[in-house]
C-alpha cells in the first residue's frame, strides 16, 4: 500500500516552541456499510491508526473508525525540544504500513 | 417510509423552485452573460471556504500532487511522459474546451488528456472520471489558477450556440432548464444549499458529499439526474458544448481549481 501523503511541519523551530503539524492522506475509508450499484456490500477498507513519534517517543496517536470520511486530515501541536526525527506511521486494517520520516531542526 | 423521506424533501424543494421560476420570469434569463459573475465559492459556508483557501489542507491538492507526478511519468508503448512533448503547460487550461484538429471535434481538457494518452503515448485508454484523468486535469487547471478563461473564438461559435441552447432547454420530469436555477433563482435555497450561478471555474472540484474529486461533467450528470432527465455520458458532445458555454459566461472570474464544495 502506498498512500499519497501531505505533511506540513516547519523545517525549524525555536527551542520549546509549539509547532502545528498537519497531515492529509489519500484513502477511500470505505466504511463497509455501503452498497454498490448492484446492491452488493462494498468491503470495508479503512485506515486503523496514525502514530507519530518524535525522537523515538510517541507524541501523538489516533484510531480511525469506519465513520471517518475519506482522505483523513489530522492536525496536532508538538513542542520542539531538541532537533530530531518526526516519524509518521499509518496502519490500515490489514496491517499494511506507510511510514514517513521528517527532520525537525530546533535552534 | 423513512427511506422515501429524502426523496420527498428533494421533490418538495424542487417543486418550490419550479413554482418560483414560473412566477417570476427574469428578463435577463436569455441574455448571454450573467450579471456580475460570482464563483460558487461565494455561495459556500465559511468552513468550506477556508478548506479551499488553505493550500495544505485542501483535499483536492492530493489529486494535483498526483497529477504533477503523472505528468513526468513515462507511460504506454512509446514510453513517453507528458513532459517529453510539453515542456510546461501552464496557462493552457484557459483555452479549453477547444477543437482538436486531428479529429476535428470539440474536446474538453480531460478529453484532450485522453486523446494524448491513447494516440501519442500509445497507452491504455483512461476513463473520463478515472483517477489518472482527474489528477492530470486537476494539475493542469491548477497551473492556470488565477487566470480567467479566454473568450471563445469565433470558430467555436457553432458549438457555443448549441451549448447555450442546452443551457436554456427545459428537460426532465421536473421540466427545468439550467438557466431556471442558475440564473433566475441564484441565491435562493434549494434545501440546505444556496443556488449558485453554476460557474465552472473551480472544476474539477473536491465535493465533500462525493468524498472525492469530480469533473464538471459529473456535476452535469448529477444536475440532470436531479431534474429527472436522462443524463448524457461523461465527455459527451452535449456536455462538452455546455462546458464551452459556461466558459463563455465565466469572464472575468479566475480559475480556482481545485475548489471545495459541500
Amino acid at each position: 500500500m502506498s498512500l499519497k501523503v501531505r505533511i506540513s511541519l516547519p523545517e525549524n523551530a525555536a527551542t520549546n516552541d509549539t509547532v502545528e503539524v498537519k497531515t492529509l492522506v489519500s484513502h477511500p475509508m470505505e466504511s463497509g456499510f455501503r452498497l454498490d450499484t448492484m446492491g452488493e456490500v462494498m468491503p470495508r477498507n479503512i485506515l486503523r491508526t496514525l502514530v507519530v513519534t518524535y525522537r523515538g517517543e510517541k507524541v501523538f496517536e489516533t484510531i480511525f473508525g469506519p465513520g471517518i470520511a475519506a482522505n483523513p486530515y489530522v492536525a496536532f501541536f508538538l513542542r520542539a525540544t531538541e532537533p530530531g526525527e518526526v516519524r509518521f506511521v499509518w496502519e490500515d486494517q490489514n496491517g499494511e504500513v506507510t511510514e514517513i520520516v521528517r527532520h525537525l531542526a530546533v535552534i | 417510509m423513512n427511506r422515501c423521506r429524502p426523496i420527498l424533501f428533494w421533490l418538495f424543494a424542487l417543486l418550490q423552485l419550479v413554482s418560483h421560476a414560473l412566477a417570476e420570469p427574469n428578463p435577463n434569463a436569455s441574455s448571454n452573460a450573467s450579471p456580475s459573475p460570482k464563483q460558487g465559492y461565494d455561495y459556500q459556508s465559511a468552513d468550506v471556504q477556508s478548506l479551499q483557501d488553505d493550500v495544505f489542507s485542501n483535499p483536492g491538492m492530493l489529486w494535483v500532487d498526483e497529477g504533477r507526478e503523472l505528468f513526468d511519468q513515462a507511460a504506454g508503448a512509446n514510453d513517453q511522459s507528458c513532459r517529453d512533448c510539453h515542456n510546461q503547460l501552464s496557462g493552457v487550461a484557459v483555452h479549453y474546451p477547444q477543437i482538436n484538429s486531428r479529429i476535428d471535434k470539440l474536446v474538453s481538457l480531460t478529453g484532450q488528456v485522453q486523446i494524448c494518452r491513447e494516440t501519442h503515448q500509445k497507452a491504455a485508454p483512461i476513463a473520463y472520471e478515472s483517477r489518472t484523468a482527474l489528477a492530470l486535469t486537476a494539475y493542469l487547471f491548477h497551473l492556470s489558477r488565477g487566470e480567467p478563461f479566454q473568450p471563445v473564438p469565433e470558430s467555436l461559435h457553432p458549438d457555443l450556440l448549441q451549448g447555450r441552447d442546452y443551457y436554456h432547454q427545459r428537460k426532465g420530469q421536473l421540466n427545468l432548464s439550467c438557466a431556471q436555477c442558475h440564473e433566475q433563482n441564484v441565491g435562493q435555497y434549494l434545501r440546505g444549499d444556496l443556488v449558485s450561478q453554476g460557474q465552472s471555474t473551480g472544476y474539477p472540484i473536491y465535493r465533500l458529499e462525493w468524498q472525492a474529486l469530480g469533473s464538471l461533467h459529473r456535476r452535469f450528470r448529477a444536475c440532470d439526474i436531479g431534474v429527472r432527465a436522462e443524463p448524457f455520458g461523461l465527455g459527451s458532445d452535449a456536455y462538452t458544448r455546455l462546458e464551452l458555454y459556461l466558459r463563455s459566461r465565466s469572464q472575468p472570474l479566475p480559475i480556482s481549481a481545485p475548489a471545495v464544495r459541500k
